[in-house]
């Protein structure tokens, strides 16, 4: 049995590359916007039968289990942050599991940590400094973060900085009113105007699902997004009411995958807020691998933004080496 | 594998459901099962055992009882000695066993899910959430109905002893839709599971006994198409409830014609599955998974015909193949597959016959290039492109994961592609435009329609097909309907048998003097003269010739009900409508009551007085279906998910009413109004020897704006009319209600397995309101629809 992938990922052993191509973006094309139709109970029904038909256990469970924590943005968005609690959690990005865990396991002689490291602007230095020399990417939430509403300018003018202070990845949030109000042009423009300011950096446009309403405006704001040059599409800030759902997620998908179809090109995908735990995680990496393949389970393509999820992961994994439940107590704080 | 390797592949690994419980299950019964018959387990008379083989593995699991005839008899008596005691219980004490037996269900759910799954083939993820599920709900469904029979069904007695014969594909659910009414109603059934799958049923019944439900109640009867003819032949059984192909059905009608016994059967489909071009053409590719792939397509109502609008079927196509790599076919204990075992390896050749038919008539295949499992029984999921409608694939249920694609142009052309079927079980429409649903679903021709959704069930919901699909009901107020009956009924007396006819005569032998006024026949709302050229004399009370009426022949049924086949109009019409329709003939029969009443006191039998009667009873029963015209509503059922499904009543099409000699006026409008008040166009042939309160009406009916041929009559011979009305393909139901004719027409619907209604040789009392008019009479003109309708933005 074989599972159906776009193209193969290259080099097994080594660390899965942090950046593929990127996507360079399209006209705006609104035709496919006139053609995108999502039914909502449909893709419940699906969603809802992801962890169902989908299960992994055993040494299944553990190599997943690994592999969500590399596909981890470490994050924290709060307004007490300080230098102090961004360290923390710097540490716990570049060893996120005990090492007699992770050589119980056999992973002992792998380079292993979180995907990046998500923060403000403000935490940005003290990121880079934490993480030198780790591999591990540092990722500032922008344009206004998290409800984008300052003027354009200045949005564009917080991307520039926080790319200019060496950010490889910016996390944008688009203006939630051009969705509402059907405004593509506007929102098109916007999008483009931080991809240029971007530079280098990859650019992670969250949608802010929880705010958008129905099913059709998330489809809708995904593909300008893409078109836009987005290099990941996400789904939240984690300050909306609702966060990531395998539903919404799902509708996000099948979008990049028309996309890809459209226009050849990978666009990542990253869910953020709400998950907390093992279970959820894996049923996030199945989804990945049925809607989009193997590829899509990779940091370069995927990424859970969460905090919490760590604890509970390294629990887990602990459980599967030592056949007893685990406790938080016994498995580093960020 | 290990975790690192694992970690670079990110494969999907095992994921093994134990089956330890289930086996020790077995091995406490030395891997032999027994004949449950009145509480007690009994070896086979003849001590006969087969094995039933695990699909997964291919080996044995168990050696089954084959029961005998006599063992059949043994649980028919068992049955007939609990049903009065059972029913006795009344409803409150029923709703209490059934509700015992739901919670039984849950309570053991895991080795139910499990039994299943090794005994079927299929993955456990479905017995899991879907099947044992769905059994325990329709067990808590009907002890309500069982708490509120008796309220909610005034005047109806349960039937009494049921023979029910379920198959295969979903063991356990099968037996739960059977059992669950037939309780609830206060029968007790001898139920027979499928050869292949009776390891369920087995547990089932040792939990009955667990759940101290009397002796009696249920009885199974495991073993082959033996043990279920004896059920069918079986003299002491009230009713049967068959599940299964539409072969077997058949025979069923044809052996049980005339026994008198009651008769449902779910029979097989060929059903579409519609895809428009503003559907959400991803959610439609996971409906065709859950609706082909769903137990490996091994569903009655497996969504086997895929129609696409032709401008996204490329696409359509395209997604399709590559969901179809993803599916993972393998052990059905295995909790992260989608595809199991097919039941057993004559499936699979049928399966294979077919496909290889299918291919070498010209059908492109396609199958994913992974591997299925070298053990088992497996067949890989299929789809056959370039199908015509008169490919073999298309028009054949083939009951495996293989799915048949056609494109369509036009709304139109998708129901006419659609309805070009002799099935009619379900529908599946895929559309964003909630105005196309709604006009596609009613033109299909199938108890079920899932709008935007596909393999949706519910206990609150009727499940059942039209056509070669079947009849009857499972679940839902109309399922319960299928396990009662009138109680006046069983007080109906034999009917006299018919005075033998006069010879028919040249047209116009016998005219005497006056203007002739020899009737034709009454055909699109003309009179037509009789193909045959002959007319036949009717008599009066003292054998004095009262006139002519046409010798009708096969050909003027033929053109009779071409006639009411294109009187499509009258089935589209409002109920408003039609109730005026019918309101105008009371008026005009009214209007004209002293010549019908004239007529009727020169018939045999018939007093002045009783004349009178007659005819004011006539105006009032048209009085009373022109009421109900438009009040004889559909439900919104309760099912538990976010649609709404609504049950909608349809009228059965072109309908055949053979009408009683007795009350020559009266019964036969208290047989043609409800029919045509319910939207059905009918062929009347009237009593025989009193004919001509019918022939009259023709005036009566071109005076009340009736359209030709909603209503049309050929008189004659009654029984020869209704052979060839009841062979007649084109005709959807007939009812019978001549003296000796009944078992003749239920063998003969058997054809296009047309719904049939019959006197039995009893005689009712057209004058007596409760047997002769009401919901009774509607219900049997009518079948229920099911649209299933999720919403949500």
């Amino acid at each position: 049995m074989s599972t159906h992938n776009v193209t193969p990922m290259p080099g097994a052993k080594a660390p899965a590359p942090m950046h593929l191509a990127r996507n360079p973006g399209t006209a705006l094309e609104l035709d496919w916007l006139r053609d995108l139709r999502v039914n909502r109970s449909a893709v419940e029904r699906r969603a809802a039968t992801i962890p169902t038909r989908r299960t992994v256990k055993k040494e299944w469970q553990a190599a997943w289990l690994l592999k969500a924590i590399t596909t981890i943005d470490l994050t924290t968005l709060a307004g007490d942050d300080t230098p102090a609690k961004v360290q923390r959690l710097c540490a716990k990005a570049r060893q996120p599991v005990r090492p007699d865990v992770l050589a119980a396991l056999g992973m002992a002689d792998r380079p292993f940590h979180v995907g990046a490291v998500c923060v403000y602007h403000a935490m940005l230095e003290t990121a880079l400094r934490a993480l030198e020399g780790s591999g591990i990417l540092v990722a500032a939430v922008s344009a206004g973060f998290p409800a984008g509403l300052s003027p354009l300018k200045q949005r564009i003018a917080e991307v520039e900085e926080s790319v200019a202070a060496g950010a490889t990845e910016i996390d944008i949030v688009i203006t939630r009113a051009h969705v509402l109000t059907g405004n593509w042009q506007a929102l098109y423009d916007e999008v483009s105007a931080f991809r240029e300011a971007c530079g280098d950096a990859h650019l992670k446009s969250i949608i802010a699902t929880g705010d958008l309403a129905i099913l059709r405006n998330v489809a809708k704001a995904s593909m300008v997004c893409m078109m836009a040059g987005s290099d990941f599409i996400k789904t939240s800030t984690g300050k909306e009411a609702t966060n990531a759902t395998l539903p919404v997620s799902l509708v996000m998908l099948r979008c990049i995958r028309d996309y890809l179809e459209a226009t050849g090109h990978r666009v990542g995908f990253k869910a953020a807020g709400g998950i907390s735990t093992a279970k959820a995680a894996l049923n996030y990496l199945s989804l990945m691998k049925e809607e989009l393949g193997t590829d899509w389970m990779q940091p370069a393509l995927f990424r859970i933004g969460a905090s919490s999820l760590l604890a509970d992961v390294e629990r887990q994994l602990e459980h599967h080496v030592t056949g007893a439940y685990s406790a938080y107590n016994r498995h580093p704080v960020a | 594998m290990t975790v690192a390797e694992i970690f670079d592949t990110l494969d999907y690994g095992p994921a093994p459901e134990a089956a330890n419980v289930a086996d020790a299950w077995l091995e406490a019964r030395d891997r032999q099962t027994q004949l449950f018959i009145g509480n007690e387990w009994r070896a086979p008379a003849d001590g006969a055992y087969f094995d039933s083989i695990n699909p997964g593995t291919g080996k044995p699991l168990a050696r089954i009882a084959q029961a005998t005839a006599a063992d059949v008899d043994a649980a028919v008596v068992a049955a007939r000695a609990a049903q009065p005691g059972w029913a006795k219980l009344g409803g409150a004490g029923r709703a209490r066993h059934l509700y015992a037996l739901a919670r039984m269900v849950q309570k053991h759910a895991r080795l139910f899910v499990v039994l299943e799954s090794i005994d079927n083939g299929k993955p456990i993820r479905e017995t899991r959430d879907i099947d044992i599920p769905l059994v325990a709900r329709h067990f808590y469904h009907h002890a309500g109905w069982a708490q509120l029979v008796e309220t909610e069904f005034t005047d109806h007695e349960p039937v009494g002893v049921v023979g029910q014969i379920i198959p295969w594909n979903f063991p356990l659910l099968m037996l739960a839709w059977k059992v669950a009414p037939a309780l609830a109603a206060g029968n007790t059934v001898v139920l027979k599971p499928a050869e292949f799958t009776s390891l369920t049923a087995v547990l089932f019944a040792d939990l009955c006994l667990d759940a101290g439900l009397p002796p009696g109640v249920v009885n199974i009867v495991t073993g082959d198409g033996r043990v279920g003819e004896a059920i069918v032949g079986h003299d002491d059984i009230d009713k049967i409830a068959f599940t299964g192909s539409t072969e077997v059905g058949r025979l069923i009608r044809e052996a049980t014609a005339g026994s008198g016994k009651e008769l449902t059967l779910e029979l097989g489909g060929k059903s579409p599955f519609i895809v428009f071009d503003d559907a959400d053409l991803d959610g439609a590719v996971e409906g065709v998974v859950d609706a082909i792939w769903f137990n490996q397509g091994q569903v009655c109502c497996a969504g086997s015909r895929l129609l696409m609008q032709e401008s996204i079927a490329d696409t359509l196509v395209a997604k399709l193949k590559a969901r179809m790599q993803t599916l993972r076919i393998g052990d059905p204990l295995d909790k992260a597959i989608d595809i199991g075992a097919i039941v057993a390896p004559v499936q699979l050749e049928k399966i294979e016959q077919l496909v290889n038919q299918g291919a070498a008539e010209g059908a492109s295949l396609w199958q994913p290039d992974w591997a299925k499992p070298a053990e088992g029984f497996f067949y890989p999921p299929t789809l056959l492109t370039n199908v015509g409608p008169a490919s073999t694939v298309a028009q054949e249920e083939i009951f495996g994961p293989v799915l048949t694609a056609m494109p369509f142009r036009t709304p139109g052309d998708a129901i006419a592609l659609a309805n070009n079927t002799r099935y009619g079980l379900a529908a599946s429409v895929w559309t964003e435009n909630i105005n196309l649903a709604l006009d596609v679903a009613p033109a299909l021709k199938c108890g079920v329609v899932w709008v935007n959704s596909t393999n949706m069930f519910d206990a609150a919901a009727g499940f059942g097909g039209y056509r070669e699909s079947g009849f009857g009901r499972e679940g839902g107020r109309e399922g319960m309907y299928a396990y009662l009956r009138p109680r006046y009924h069983a007080k109906l007396e034999a009917a006299e048998p018919a005075a033998p006819l006069p010879a028919p005569v040249p047209a116009g032998a016998a005219s005497s003097g006056g203007i002739d006024r020899t009737p034709k026949m009454y055909i699109g709302g003309k009179q037509a003269r009789p193909d045959s050229g002959y007319s036949r004399p009717v008599l009066g009370a003292n054998g004095e010739l009262l006139g002519e009426v046409g010798d009708g022949n096969r050909k003027d049924i033929r053109e009779a009900v071409e006639a009411a086949r294109k009187a499509e109009a009258w089935s589209k019409a409002t109920a408003h409508n039609r109730a005026q329709v019918i309101y105008y003939i009371a008026e005009n029969l009214d209007a004209r009551g002293h010549e019908f009443r004239d007529r009727l006191a020169r018939m045999p039998g018939v007093s002045k007085r009783t004349a009178g009667r007659e005819v004011d009873a006539a105006v009032q029963r048209l009085f009373t279906y022109a009421a109900w015209a438009d009040k004889y509503d559909g439900r919104v059922h309760a099912t538990p998910v976010r649609n709404v499904t609504v049950a909608m009543n349809e009228p059965l099409g072109v309908m055949g009413v053979i009408c009683p000699d007795e009350a020559p006026l009266l019964g036969f409008v208290s047989l043609v109004a409800p029919a045509l008040a319910m939207g059905n166009r009918v062929v009347a042939v009237p009593s025989a020897t009193n004919p001509l309160a019918a022939t009259d009406l023709y005036q009566v009916f071109d005076t009340s704006d009736v359209p030709g041929g909603s209503v049309n009559i050929v008189t004659g011979d009654g029984d020869a009319l209704a052979k060839v009305l009841a062979e007649h393909n084109e005709v959807d139901a007939v009812w019978y209600f001549g003296a000796s004719g009944s078992a003749m027409v239920e063998k003969a619907s058997s054809g296009n397995m047309k719904q049939t209604w019959v006197s039995d040789g009893r005689r009712r009392d057209w004058h007596d309101r409760l047997q002769a008019e009401g919901e009774e009479y509607l219900r049997k003109c009518t079948q229920i629809k099911n649209i299933w309708v999720p919403y949500g933005e």
